[in-house]
């Protein structure tokens, strides 16, 4: 039983570290997203006429940068709400308990 | 419009009580069936019952009835927009109708192009059911679209719009684009294509239930906060959680309104961009043109075979 919680306590962990390291995928967005809206900023400042086309352009432009960010979130979610109960049910049927 | 008539009012009120009593309709749904719960907690959608079928169970939950409850009020809520519409303009209400059938007719229009106009209703119709439902946990309900199921589903058919725009220039023009610009890319090309829905479902359904989550952590956090703060306080003053009056609410401005918003905007403008951005204009022209004449030169041969 000793191993068994040991097993547990490696899956739940090992889960909470894997979520903290896939959310490292949000500084590439973060980065991205900060120089396009810095660019639109300047845009708007040589050109302020063309602000809404600027904005919108903008705002598509952040909403594909932002994937790759939301990608690591998802698998930040599932690790921590859904495959710990999963990965200690596959452990109980391998164990046969 | 001063004098109208008794039967308008009446049928004036159904209609508003059809947009509003869904939402009742499931909140009594959820305090009846919920089961207890200890401080907070964070769960998918409750399955209510499930249906047996033959290739396993269909589970009927929480997201699906609520995501019914959001269209049928939509669908009344149109309905009471569009009662009385005059060619005058009598009625406050076909002001905002006409509003919103001109900015949506504006926003595909720019979007889009004027071959895809008919793609207004649907666009607007997205918008509508995706931003009602994000805001639908404004009431205290499980917003629909922070289940995969119901946004997958959505994106899957936006999925299906592209490939069929796709296919407008022939078969063997769709079969060719995924070798472009050149042969070996082609299982790129699958992969970013199969990206599409998946990333469009991820991107909605992430945004909206990485809100929800937060604003069950800090409203777990503001519980604490006060308890460490204000718990001196004698009696039933101190276990009462005061931060969580009130502060919770202004970031849940952010989260739940700004944001559910934003991505109703966001799936509505990519919906548009995919299926405009797919679809092959030029070629599709060509190809119309030359049907046209092969079927006159076939008329002109009957003729002068005749």
């Amino acid at each position: 039983m000793d191993m068994f919680a040991l097993a547990i306590g490696i899956i739940l962990g090992g889960c909470a570290i894997g979520a903290g390291l896939a959310m490292i995928a949000g500084i590439g967005p973060g980065i991205g997203e900060g120089n396009a809206v810095a660019k639109a900023c300047e845009a708007i400042g040589r050109q302020p006429e063309c602000k809404g086309d600027v904005t919108s352009t903008m705002i598509t432009g952040c909403i594909i940068a932002e994937t790759t960010g939301l990608y690591g979130l998802v698998v930040a979610i599932l690790l921590i709400f859904v495959a710990p109960g999963q990965f200690v049910d596959i452990l109980k049927t391998t164990l046969g308990k | 419009m001063n004098t109208q008539s008794r039967r308008f009012k009446v049928v004036d009120h159904l209609l508003l009580a059809g947009a509003i009593l869904p939402f009742l309709a499931v909140m009594v749904l959820k305090v009846l069936t919920a089961p207890p719960t200890e401080g907070i907690e964070i769960s998918g959608a409750l399955i209510f019952f499930t249906i047996p079928l033959p290739m396993g169970g269909l589970p009927i939950t929480e997201a699906q009835t609520n995501s019914a409850a959001v269209i049928l009020s939509i669908l009344f809520l149109c309905l009471y927009l569009t009662h009385g519409l005059t060619a005058k303009g009598g009625l406050k209400r076909q002001l905002v109708a006409e509003w919103i059938v001109e900015k949506c007719d504006g926003m595909v229009r720019t979007n889009m192009g004027e071959y895809f106009m008919g793609f207004a209703p649907f666009i607007a119709g997205i918008l509508g059911l995706s931003a009602l439902s994000s805001l639908s946990s404004l009431l205290g309900l499980f917003p629909p679209t922070s289940d995969m199921n119901i946004v997958a589903g959505w994106a899957i058919l936006v999925f299906a719009l592209i490939t069929y725009y796709k296919f407008k220039a022939g078969p063997v023009h769709y079969l060719k684009s995924f070798a472009e610009p050149v042969p070996f890319l082609l299982p790129m090309n699958l992969i970013s294509e199969v990206a599409t829905p998946v990333s469009m479902a991820f991107r909605h359904y992430g945004n909206i239930l990485s809100g929800s989550i937060i604003s069950v952590l800090l409203a777990a956090a503001f519980a604490g906060l006060s308890n460490l703060l204000l718990g001196w306080l004698p009696g039933v003053l101190g276990e009462f959680p005061f931060l969580r009056i009130g502060v919770p609410a202004v970031l849940s401005l952010y989260f739940d309104i700004f944001s559910g918003a934003l991505q109703a905007f966001i799936f509505a403008t990519l919906t548009m961009m995919y299926v405009s951005g797919g679809f092959p204009q030029a070629l599709f022209e060509a190809r119309k043109a030359k049907r046209a004449a092969k079927k006159k030169a076939k008329q002109v041969n009957a003729a002068q075979a005749e």
